[in-house]
């Protein structure tokens, strides 16, 4: 589990793969070259951002011919939105501490 | 609620038994800000770019990259809020009550650096990406 939101945060620290990831979540399957043209960057980099995609179980892929066909998964996001829920209580938690400050700062 | 999609904002309200004199030092000076959020070499001069620095875990470097956009002493304070690609704005409002301080937090705005691809997300890209903010800070 801590292994998977790891990859799934890394995964998407990156702007290139957040904009590939999104790509695909909007327009459905498609080929490398197809996302080549969209991504703004050379075809192996993009394929490099695919397979960390991929290893975070973000994006699922088919061979068709000498072509590959990629396809989202944000069920992959599921695991890490518990978890990202779990942290919501930051500004809470910091509220707290802002008010144990305050009351510090009257002695 | 008419596009949701557009902006992620977080916003987190509480009355504090404490004038907003008080409350806005906590807000301002750099080695009370550090007691209660992260340590920092902030400013309150507007255009001043500083950083709050957070203990670094893997993925994420600890750093929260900030510009002071506005400075109404003891009223309001604006600063840009920026981590792992993405960047927002938080937004602080002090207003007067009978007890003490009506204190508002208010992180909105999330990045344009990937395009108005957004819209049409299934799944609240937006929403994800601020909650991916929230827990920049909250790994602190």
């Amino acid at each position: 589990m801590q292994a998977e939101r790891d990859h799934v945060f890394r995964a998407l620290a990156d702007p290139t793969r957040r904009a590939i990831f999104e790509e695909l979540t909007r327009a459905g399957e498609q080929t490398v070259h197809a996302l080549t043209r969209h991504a703004g960057v050379s075809q192996p980099a993009v394929s490099k951002h695919l397979t960390v995609l991929k290893r975070a179980k973000l994006v699922q892929h088919r061979r068709d011919g000498r072509e590959t066909h990629y396809r989202a998964q944000p069920d992959a996001l599921a695991p890490m939105v518990d978890w990202l829920d779990h942290y919501g209580a930051f500004w809470r938690e910091r509220f707290d501490r802002l008010e144990n400050l305050l009351e510090r700062m009257d002695k | 609620m008419s596009d949701t999609t557009q902006t992620h904002t977080l916003v987190i309200e509480r009355e504090m038994a404490h004038p907003p004199e008080k409350i806005w030092r906590a807000l301002t000076e750099g080695r009370l800000i550090q007691e209660w959020l992260m340590s920092n070499d902030f400013q309150p001069v507007v255009g001043h770019r500083f950083s709050f620095r957070a203990t670094p875990v893997p993925g994420w470097n600890g750093v929260i990259e900030s510009e002071v956009k506005v400075v109404e002493p003891q009223v309001r304070l604006v600063y840009s809020w920026g981590t792992m690609g993405m960047s927002s704005v938080v937004t602080w409002t002090l207003t007067p009550t009978e007890s003490g301080t009506q204190v508002r937090m208010e992180q909105s705005g999330f990045p344009s650096e990937d395009g108005p691809n957004y819209k049409g997300a299934k799944y609240g890209w937006q929403k994800f990406i601020g909650n991916l903010e929230r827990v920049a800070g909250g790994l602190a």
